[in-house]
């Protein structure tokens, strides 16, 4: 076990230095010399020089990657060009609302998922199966930043019954329905996926479990068919649990197009206004803390995969 | 009886009057198309979804009106067939159905050309890793690692946003996105083939290694390829109106579908039914393109 983490968690380093680069390149992808993205257009040549010897811009690249990495590891990911103030703060600020955001959503695509997906697995073949499949591919298949268009215009502006974007304070209270209500159409939204994606792995891993010889012996055994489905499940569950917390590292970094529709102010969020504004400083840096956040669920789920399946760690 | 059947079936053997001949043989690509043919529900998406793709093709000629035509008398016109315009105008009183069928050619060409060209790339690098073997595999396989590590939407968002929007930087970003997962099916079903003994015998006979890759490789990892890549096609899709939507895509007044979804979410006080159109479009074909891939992964018999 103790030789399996080690393992994985060195190989976790050159992919989260792999996610580094590329993050820190992302600003020389940028059409014109990165400096122009710090100034008015207008500026004059001094200007642009003394800025670049700040910035440190006229030293070899991967000196510049170097202390841009020295710099990102303290927790200095440069100021925004938008508001001017420190991107770290900016990013502490989202990044709870959206682990708030996707670990919901998770959990509700979980409870739907896992539930429909044990019946069609138990039951594949049969018209109940194709039911759950094709909930599957249209949880897959629909865009859900329009689903979350079309959630507003039934919920929020023919039926009144909920908030459209925004969140109640800055401050969230998890007990009032005044802060919760804001979270129905994000969550539901942001769960379908999820939802599909679920639903599919939980089939196929219970009906194959279901297949196999230890289920025929229970039944043989005379268990009542509620017991042989727990020990189906215990069977089943490793896998799925996997997909789920796969899951949050996606939508951790995927929440953008939700978060944009309802305005929940989130890392998403951030990433779509700083979009708009050309922010680079803020883009490079949410984008770093969000991949990286991907990068430790991967790792994570792996090591708590191969704590629930010993069959794993020897693969 | 039974002998009967033993002669009909031995080849050569002279066939009784009974006619027990054996069930004509069919190749694999007979199979597939054998098994397509009773499976309703794939042909149902199937043929939706070749309409799609016409009504785009055919877009100059089917669309009632210009789509770049506005009009500030006739803004958010609600759908119906009294009026000229069947499904409504938007926030600019350009006609929507003309613009819908004038934005499936954009839509889908965002969607489609970055999954052909990451399988053109993917596929090749994926072949080469596993059929090389070694170091050569190690660093394909790491640098696609790094950008596995990434959401795909986070990571399109990425490297369009970087390069500042519009529809070529956004088709560069999604053929990035999509070249990983594409190297990763097509070394995996190549390193499973490497090792099969037919490789190993057509070697032996002399084959040159073009040739063995040709016909032993290609063959076997075309298949769990394209499989994969059809369903990337409405990821694709999703994506490119995703990003368009947030304003990194296609540039307006194009009629791309993201887009227009975008623009017309301010109206959604005033015309709720035009605003949900642009998604229904999408929504259609990406499940239509979702139902025949999922038709053909199992009309073809390949695992996932």
């Amino acid at each position: 076990m103790f030789g399996y983490v080690i393992r994985r968690l060195l190989a976790a380093i050159p992919i989260a230095l792999g996610v580094s680069i590329v993050c820190f390149s992302l600003v020389y992808l940028a059409p014109g010399d990165p400096i122009q993205t710090l100034l008015p257009p207008d500026a004059d040549a001094e200007t642009v020089d003394r800025l670049k010897r700040l910035y440190g811009l006229d030293r070899p690249l991967p000196v510049q990657y170097l202390e841009w990495l020295y710099r990102v590891s303290t927790g200095d990911f440069g100021k925004s060009i938008a508001s001017g103030r420190p991107v770290a703060g900016e990013i502490y600020r989202s990044l709870g609302n959206t682990v708030l955001l996707a670990g919901l959503s998770v959990l509700v695509a979980f409870s739907i998922a896992f539930i429909m997906g044990t019946i069609a697995g138990r039951q594949s073949g049969t018209w109940i199966d194709r039911l759950v499949t094709g909930v599957a591919v249209l949880g897959v298949s629909i865009p859900n930043y329009w689903l979350g268009i079309v959630l507003v215009i039934i919920f929020s502006v023919e039926l009144m019954a909920l908030p459209s974007s925004g969140m109640a304070s800055d401050k969230f209270d998890p007990t009032s329905w005044e802060h919760l209500q804001y979270l129905v159409l994000p969550v539901f939204t942001l769960s379908m996926i999820p939802v599909g994606i679920i639903a599919r792995t939980t089939r196929s891993a219970v009906s194959e479990v279901m297949n196999q010889e230890f289920i025929v012996t229970l039944r043989a055994n005379g268990l009542p068919e509620w017991r042989v489905l727990k020990h189906a499940i215990k069977n089943a569950l490793p896998p799925v649990l996997a997909v789920m917390g796969l899951q949050f590292g996606t939508l951790m970094g995927g929440s953008i197009l939700v978060e944009t529709v309802f305005a929940w102010p989130g890392s998403g969020y951030l990433l779509s206004k700083a979009i708009l504004t050309r922010d680079v400083p803020v883009l490079q840096g949410t984008i770093l803390v969000l991949s990286m956040i991907f990068v430790l669920t991967n790792l994570t789920v792996d090591l708590f995969q191969s704590t629930l399946d010993p069959r794993i760690r020897r693969g | 009886m039974s002998t009967a059947v033993s002669d009909a079936a031995r080849p050569g053997a002279p066939t009784g009057a009974t006619e027990l001949a054996l069930p004509k043989q069919r190749g694999y690509w007979g199979n597939v198309g054998y098994r397509l043919r009773y499976d309703p529900v794939t042909l149902c998406f199937g043929g939706l979804l070749l309409l799609i793709i016409l009504a785009a093709i055919f877009s100059p000629w089917l669309a009632p009106f210009d789509p770049y035509q506005e009009s500030i008398i006739r803004r958010l016109k609600p759908p119906g067939f009294q009026g000229r315009y069947w499904l409504g105008t938007d926030e600019l009183g350009r006609d929507m159905l003309s613009r819908l069928l004038y934005g499936g050619r954009i839509t889908l060409t965002m969607g489609i050309v970055p999954v052909f060209i990451a399988t053109l790339i993917g596929g090749g690098l994926g072949v080469v890793a596993g059929f090389a073997g070694g170091v050569v595999n190690m660093i394909i396989m790491r640098v696609t690692d790094v950008f596995y590590a990434f959401p795909s939407v986070l990571l399109a968002v990425a490297i369009s946003g970087a390069m500042g929007g519009g529809a070529g930087n956004g088709m560069i970003a999604l053929t990035l996105v999509f070249i990983p997962p594409l190297c990763r099916v097509a070394e995996t079903a190549t390193s499973q083939v490497r090792n099969l003994d037919f490789v190993d015998a057509a070697r032996a006979t002399g084959a040159p290694l073009r040739l063995v890759l040709w016909h032993h490789v290609l063959g076997n990892v075309l298949g769990p390829v394209l499989i994969y890549a059809s369903s990337l096609v409405s990821v694709g899709i999703i994506l490119a109106s995703g990003l368009s939507f947030l304003g990194l895509g296609v540039k307006p007044p194009e009629p791309d579908w993201g887009l227009m979804l975008n623009a017309l979410r301010q109206a959604i006080y005033v015309s709720p039914l035009v605003c949900a159109m642009p998604g229904i479009a999408i929504l259609l074909t990406s499940i239509s393109m979702n139902m025949v891939s999922d038709g053909l992964r199992s009309a073809m018999d390949v695992r996932s």
